[in-house]
């Protein structure tokens, strides 16, 4: 937790600044409507945050998402009946996809980066080739509504965002949690004390790919149907675990800086879109942010190691 | 021809080598000797410049030297073969042996040169077996130490250094060895022999020099000494600590049994562990101690032998069996740095989901000092981390606990309490095994010794045995 407050301090103090300059930003309907914007990026950085913690990447979510609602914007085609089906079908093709990335780098030992950039590629080849480009289809209005719609005064993609943030701080602290993290701290120590860590890991890409199919959900709803809907998510949803000091190889770091990671890096765009910066700008700003997180991290560590060693 | 006078080094605070003087001659077959942790290696390492001395001289020829760095050793005709060897396995032979200084002609490797040169080292040390293109990925452990000579004798070596060098190789390969030894002295080469192995030493060396606990007993003619003699000097010390009493009564029922337990490393192992004894496993390094551990607890398991508990083939089902192993090297194998004391005690049991324990009083328990659940196990001190791998078996309660070289890197304090500890639990009915190679703290904990060598249990000594004992059998062959 010491490590995670860094983070909440500079949320709080970009909430603030926005404020500053748009004072209705504190209002119940703006404020919940950022919020709604972050669910989708929020709820990736809760999925990429276990597979981070266990000492792996998942590259894959971004083209997943884009794959996600390509197909379901081709099955449901406008159908108000096939909507929960392929609500339910999207679930499944998440956790497939996680499945098969977690099976192929630990039982194939091929490196996760190199698994999940396959994935990647072979996620958005297939869409490609499946759409010749632009997707067909349509979403219906039922399904739309889980990304746009409220209930009463709240959007339902906030209430989805509040489940699955409990959801992901609950697996936290079960069991399951617990052994994830002893997986990236140190692999041969936890499998030296009974630790399965090749499921472990696994199960680990499997919550990124469901948290893929639900922010794929949301943003079919909120965005509508594009080959582009998903692009560059997978930085974007890397650089917010980064930001809330998770540490990437592993085994340091908690979900819910990672959450606020992202609600930071959301925050910090909305500043810069306020002040009239480019969106143009955006991946210039998460790279320099990237960087100088995993530098912070890399400067603090090895003091730290160094005084513990003498 | 060399003359290292009043060597000295300190590692942290703690003196491992004092006034160390050693001598050698223009093609004399030198040993050093000596038991785990007596110096050997640091001196070794300080004559290669691998560490500067803190004190005393080196002289070559009677030119006082100094090494700041390896090279500089080199460049004053110093080899050293490891134990693990250093050369590249995806290139050939004579690229291996020119690594770095390969012949240039305009502008691009001469191979021709190269290789050329490599077939006359090789047949100068009699090699006929393979050719400078070979891989050397391709050849065994015995000929890539060939190329390692070949290697020393193109950079103009005069003292060529071995550390344990028959560790890797097979029985029929020794003799190979020994006929390259036998050819570099011929050539006026001094070699400095550093081997557990009595019969080599005997077999091999001009003179023996042996250390012990970082300061030279002596140096002796070979053929002044005997086997019995040279084990003597070797471990003739006072049993100076304290270790807790033994168990008074007769050890109970049978916990764990192995009959012709074997794998890639271990033959034919039989093996019983009773309720409330401590059995130590003697062997020199590389006779299959960890593999022994390894094996019973499952991470490493037996092919082949009837066990009982069943014969676990993997970590949980050695839990599951109520076995648990505190590993050798706590930091790669034992430990989650970044997490806290508290999480790192419960590791097995949520990994195994045994119900839990209050861990509070197993630190108590463990005597963790102080003892903070909340602190990450990396800022501990390596007696307190030890202690923290304990309570990470005591939380499961195993009815076998392996214990692999558990005081190393523990200071004297953690040293008598995981002592304390250990006697404690068999003493409540576990069955211990205990593999440690200081010699005294096995012989002090043991309630008997089991001696392995090469994989195979060579032999049982009872309590009380003396240190001569145990490495006459240990050391043998």
């Amino acid at each position: 937790m010491r490590r995670a407050l860094p983070i909440f301090v500079v949320l709080a103090g970009l909430l603030v600044a926005i404020a500053v300059v748009n004072p209705y930003f504190l209002e119940p309907t703006a404020f919940l409507a950022f919020v709604k914007r972050a669910a989708p990026l929020v709820i990736l950085a809760a999925g990429q945050y276990f597979v981070i913690v266990s000492g792996e990447f998942d590259l894959s979510v971004g083209s997943l998402v884009t794959a996600e609602v390509v197909i379901a914007a081709r099955l449901i085609d406008g159908s108000a009946e096939a909507t929960w089906p392929v609500l339910a079908l999207m679930i499944a093709f998440g956790l497939i996809v996680g499945l098969v990335n977690g099976a192929v780098t630990t039982l194939l030992r091929v490196p996760s980066f190199i698994t999940t950039l396959g994935m990647l590629l072979i996620l958005s080849g297939a869409v490609f080739l499946w759409t010749g480009g632009s997707p067909r289809g349509a979403l219906s209005e039922q399904f739309r509504q889980l990304g746009r719609g409220s209930l009463g005064p709240v959007p339902w993609s906030v209430l989805i965002l509040v489940a699955v943030a409990a959801a992901a701080v609950w697996a936290t602290r079960a069991r399951f949690g617990h052994t994830l993290v002893a997986a990236g701290d140190n692999d041969r120590a936890a499998a030296l004390s009974g630790v399965r860590v090749a499921r472990v890991r696994t199960v680990a890409f499997m919550i990124s790919g469901l948290s893929a199919a639900v922010a794929a959900i949301l943003l079919g709803g909120f965005a509508g149907v594009s080959a582009q809907v998903g692009k560059g998510l997978e930085f974007q949803a890397i650089t917010a675990v980064v930001l809330g000091g998770v540490v990437l190889g592993g085994g340091r770091g908690s979900v819910a800086a990672a959450m606020a990671g992202a609600f930071t890096l959301e925050a910090l765009f909305t500043l810069l879109n306020l002040y009239g910066i480019s969106g143009a700008l955006e991946p210039a700003v998460q790279g320099v942010i990237i960087i100088a997180a995993v530098a912070l991290g890399a400067v603090r560590f090895p003091r730290a190691r160094a005084a513990a060693a003498s | 021809m060399l003359r290292m006078t009043g060597i000295g080094k300190s590692f942290l605070g703690v003196r491992v080598l004092g006034g160390v003087d050693l001598e050698v001659s223009a093609g004399e077959v030198h040993a050093v000797v000596g038991e785990n942790g007596a110096g050997k290696s640091t001196l070794m390492k300080i004559l290669a410049g691998v560490h500067a001395p803190d004190e005393g001289t080196i002289e070559i020829d009677g030119r006082s030297v100094t090494f700041g760095h390896p090279i500089e050793a080199q460049r004053a005709g110093v080899a050293i073969i490891y134990q693990e060897l250093t050369l590249l396995p995806e290139r050939t032979v004579a690229e291996n042996v020119f690594l770095g200084r390969e012949p240039v002609r305009r502008g691009l490797v001469d191979r021709a040169a190269m290789e050329s040169a490599t077939d006359e080292l090789l047949k100068s040390l009699g090699e006929e077996s393979f050719g400078p293109r070979d891989l050397v990925r391709r050849l065994s452990v015995a000929r890539q130490q060939v190329v390692e000579i070949a290697k020393a004798l193109s950079l103009n070596a005069r003292i060529v250094v071995m550390d344990e060098p028959t560790a890797p190789l097979a029985d029929h390969e020794v003799e190979l060895l020994y006929t390259l030894v036998r050819r570099l002295t011929a050539r006026g080469i001094a070699v400095l022999y550093v081997s557990h192995r009595l019969r080599e030493i005997f077999d091999l060396a001009d003179r023996i020099t042996v250390l012990k606990d970082g300061a030279r007993v002596t140096t002796a003619e070979a053929s002044s000494l005997d086997t019995a003699g040279l084990v003597r000097l070797m471990v003739g010390r006072e049993l100076d600590s304290y270790y807790p009493p033994r168990a008074a009564g007769p050890p109970g029922e049978v916990i764990l049994s192995v009959r012709g337990g074997g794998n890639a490393r271990l033959h034919d192992i039989d093996l019983d562990l009773r309720a409330g004894e401590i059995v130590g496993v003697a062997g020199l390094q590389g006779s299959g101690r960890t593999e022994l551990a390894k094996a019973l607890f499952g991470a490493e398991p037996f092919t082949s032998g009837e066990m009982t508990p069943r014969r676990p083939r993997s970590v949980r089902e050695g839990i599951a069996a109520g076995i648990g192993l505190v590993t050798e090297d706590r930091k790669a194998e034992g430990l989650l740095p970044n997490q806290r004391v508290r999480d790192n005690a419960l590791l097995v049991a949520r990994a195994t989901g045994a119900p839990r324990t209050g861990v509070e009083r197993l630190l108590e328990r463990v005597r963790l000092s102080p003892p903070r659940p909340a602190q990450e196990v990396r800022l501990l001190s390596g007696g307190n981390q030890q202690k923290v791998v304990l309570a990470k078996w005591m939380t499961v309660a195993p009815r076998v606990l392996l214990f692999d070289e558990p005081t190393r890197g523990v200071d004297v304090g953690a040293k008598a309490a995981i002592h304390d500890l250990m006697r404690e639990l068999a003493r409540d009915g576990m069955a211990v095994l205990m593999i440690s190679s200081e010699l005294p703290e096995l012989i002090g904990m043991s309630d008997r010794i089991v001696v392995l060598r090469d994989g195979r249990l060579v032999g049982e000594l009872p309590a009380g045995s003396t240190e001569e004992a145990v490495m006459r059998l240990a050391a043998a062959s």
